[in-house]
This record gives structure tokens, sequence and C-alpha cells, in this order.
């Protein structure tokens, strides 16, 4: 990566807009899977039970951190672009990542 | 040094690739004599005097001031006549192009116009509302407005900020964030009239509305302004 | 698309963006809680079927996320697929009105029935 794009920031927005990408690939795989409850319990269980293999699991909490780095990250751009200026935007920018650190513990935690 | 560099004694050479030719060119190498507390302005220099007369490049004051000198070193845009050489040769190399989203006239030399013409597109212009015949404007200097105006008022136009944009590189219409700057000090211009259409001018996809807060500018603007702030500034003006 | 329309669209973004915080947040906590016991069909299906209030609340979830995604996905067509502004548009609102249907047929699976 070029030099100047070596700063917080930066990296602060790439990871945003990584996550928001994966975050709608993921989101019709998700409606879709919610979908099978339309044909009854069994094959809503089906789906649940697939769900609790490793990879899955694995994938799900991806999927958390993802939502959680990209909520922490858009409250951080909302911050900057309403409230008036301050210099702490690297704080904050902090702050939004260790948010989704934290959101993917307790969720692999609470399993 | 740490890094294994040599002495900055004049006893070592660097090894600078310096951009030849138009945006179809390419790179060509030359050995320049380290020297201590040498520039990349001064490395420029040499090569044009002593090595290759044909070499076109910009400068003017080379002690930072008027921002003529900037190119991109390393990747990086800076001014070259503040940039000391020990800073950002590693392993003696160098590698020295013209500033990028700029057409290139030739060899170093970007072409700054459309950098201009977006600052007039921006409406960076002042609107009077007084004539010679009115009483002075007067303006309280520890106001808040002229306060923000004040914080970004010191621009020279250099480019260094439009080159680092990645914004700028992404979509061709985004005016950038010195001529979005400076139409922030303007809005804050109690003096100024032309505020209804340089809001509607800054809006938009080409307008402060695709900034998205990646701050190269503010990381690397040498008057250490923030385009960023002007910017968000420009954000909550245009949704009032 | 206009300046106009683009400031507003931008403006759409961050209003959905807000909403979303909340539904996200209310949204996660609910899976941590359910998943805490070890759910089954019966146990969520349950809870949600017949329930105006979770059906009231996944619903405006979608339909909060299809238009942040959308906005989002526009943006990243013109900046890094070099769409033009119409096409990109057209695009995005195509993808909006897929995640409405699928979202809201998810929402009449866990909250309605078959």
């Amino acid at each position: 990566m070029s030099g100047k794009r070596a700063h917080t920031a930066w990296w602060a927005f790439l990871v945003h807009r990584v996550s928001g990408i994966a975050l709608a690939l993921f989101l019709p795989a998700h409606f879709l899977a919610l979908g099978t409850a339309l044909a009854g319990e069994e094959a809503f269980d089906t789906f649940l039970r697939w769900s609790e293999q490793p990879a899955v699991v694995f994938s799900e909490w991806v999927l958390v951190m993802l939502l959680a780095a990209h909520l922490a990250g858009g409250l951080r751009i909302l911050a900057l672009e309403f409230l008036p200026w301050r210099g702490w935007q690297k704080t904050l920018a902090a702050l939004a990542a260790g948010f989704a650190v934290f959101a993917g513990l307790v969720f692999a935690l609470t399993r | 040094m740490s890094d294994g560099a040599p002495a900055c004694t004049g006893t070592a050479t660097l090894r600078v690739a310096v951009w030849r030719g138009d945006s179809n060119g390419s790179f060509q190498v030359f050995s320049v004599p380290r020297r201590g507390s040498q520039t990349v302005l001064d490395v420029v220099t040499y090569i044009q005097r002593v090595l290759d007369p044909t070499l076109a490049y910009r400068f003017a004051c080379r002690v930072g001031m008027c921002g003529s000198c900037a190119m991109t070193v390393n990747g990086t845009p800076r001014w070259t006549c503040r940039t000391h050489v020990d800073k950002v040769a590693r392993g003696g190399k160098l590698e020295i192009a013209p500033l990028a989203n700029l057409p290139v006239v030739r060899d170093l030399v970007a072409d700054m116009r459309e950098f201009f013409d977006k600052w007039a597109a921006a409406r960076g212009r002042f609107e009077p509302t007084r004539t010679r015949e009115d009483d002075f404007a007067a303006v309280k200097p520890a106001s808040p407005a002229r306060g923000e105006a004040d914080a970004a008022i010191e621009c020279i136009g250099c480019g260094v900020c439009y080159a680092a944009c990645d914004i700028v590189t992404w979509n061709p219409r985004y005016l950038g964030p010195a001529a979005l700057n400076r139409a922030w000090t303007l809005v804050n211009d109690v003096r100024d009239g032309g505020n209804v259409e340089r809001l509607a001018a800054v809006a938009g996809d080409a307008g402060c509305h695709s900034c998205h807060t990646l701050m190269s500018c503010t990381e690397l603007c040498p008057k250490e302004l923030s385009p960023t702030r002007s910017i968000a500034g420009l954000k909550r003006a245009t949704i009032k | 698309m206009s300046a106009r329309g683009e400031a507003r669209l931008w403006l759409w973004q961050r209003v959905t963006a807000a909403f979303l915080a909340f539904f996200v947040l209310v949204h996660l906590a609910t899976i941590i809680y359910a998943v805490r016991g070890g759910l089954s069909a019966a146990q969520i299906l349950g809870r949600t079927r017949g329930s105006v209030t979770w059906g009231a609340f996944y619903a405006a979830f979608v339909f909060a996320a299809a238009v942040h995604g959308g906005i989002g996905f526009r943006t990243i067509a013109i900046e890094w697929l070099r769409l033009r502004s119409r096409a990109a548009g057209a695009l995005a609102l195509a993808i909006a009105l897929a995640l409405v249907a699928l979202g809201l047929r998810a929402v009449a699976a866990v909250a309605i029935g078959p």
C-alpha cells in the first residue's frame, strides 16, 4: 500500500467499506435461510442443526465482528460529520475497533 | 544509521528513479551523490544541472513557502524542498514522479489547470457585497465563523491534497479537498454574498458529499490545514 | 442525478444508518440472548410467530437495510466499478428492491408462518 495511505483514517475507511460489502453479500443468504421457516419447523430445524457446524459457527463470529466493526465505524462517521470538529478522531477510530472486538468476544463466549 | 544506509557525508550515492515523458512515459534511473542535509529538490536540481539538462521540473522559492516544488516522492505527494533525503530514501533509493491525479505535461511537471478549474467550479471566489463608497466591513476576529475561516485560509494551492486524495482518483468529477476547503472559508466570510450558489456548487457527488473522510489531505497538507474539517462543515451547511 | 438528489441520498444513508445502529444493537442482543440457551426452531418461532412487535421491528429493519445497502452499493459502483451515475443508480435500485423482497419474505416466514 502506498505511503500516502498509511494512516488511521484510511484504514478506518477501508474496514468500513469492506465490512459493508461483506454484510451486503451476507444479507440475502441470511434472508434465504430464514425463509426456510416458510417450509415449516422441520426445514428450519434442519437448517439450525447445519448452522452448529464449527465452520459455520466461525463464519457467524466473523459476521458479528464485521457487523460490530461497520456499526462502530459508522457511528464514528456520524460523529465526524454531524458533531463540531474535534481533534480526537484517531481515538474514535480506536474506540470503534475496540467495540468491534468486544462484540465479537461476547458473541464467541456466549455460544 | 540503524537501517544500514550510508553516512550522509558525500561519500555514498543515491539510486534515483525519475519519471520521464508524459503519462505514457517511464522511469529513468540516475546516480546522485549523497550530501548532508540534502533535500529531494537538491537531488532533482543536481540531475538537471549535471546529468541531464532536458529534465523538466518546477520550483520557485526552494524554502517551503510557495508550494511549486510539489511532486510524488516514493508514492507520497510532498514539497521536495521540504523533504530531507535522509527521511525518505530507504536503502539509498528514491522514486520521483509528478503529482498524481493530474495530467503530465512533461517529466516532473503536472498540468494544474483542472485543479484550478475545480476551484472556480466550487465558487472559490470572493463575491463582494460592498463598494468603495460603503464603510469597512467589521469582522470580529474571535467570532466562530472567522475562526473557522482562519483555520482553513492559509492554503496556497500547491496541489498536494488533490494528489493525495483517492476520491479524486476514483471520481473524476470530484472537486477535491483544496477547492472545497476554499469554498468553506468563503461560506464563513460574513462579507461574502455568494453562498446560495456556492452551497449548491459544493453539494452532491462532485462536491462535499463524496468525501469519505479518508483524511489523506489532512495527513499530508504541508500547511497543516484540515480540508476534511472544512468539508465536514460544508456537509452540515448543505443540509440545513 | 442532480446535485440536490445526490445530497439527499447522502442524507438518507446517514438517517438509515442511525436507525440501523439501534436495530442492530437490539438484534445482536436478542441473538446473543437466544443463543445462550441453544435454540430450536420451535423455540424461536414460538416467540416470533404472531408477534406484531417482532414483525414490525424486522420489517422496518429490512427497509432500512435495503435503503442503506442500496445507496452504499451505488457509491461503490461509481468509485470502484467505474459505472456512470445512471447505471449505478439503476443497479442499486434493483439490489435494494431484491433485498426488500427477500427480507419481507423472511419476516413473513418468521413472524407469520407458512
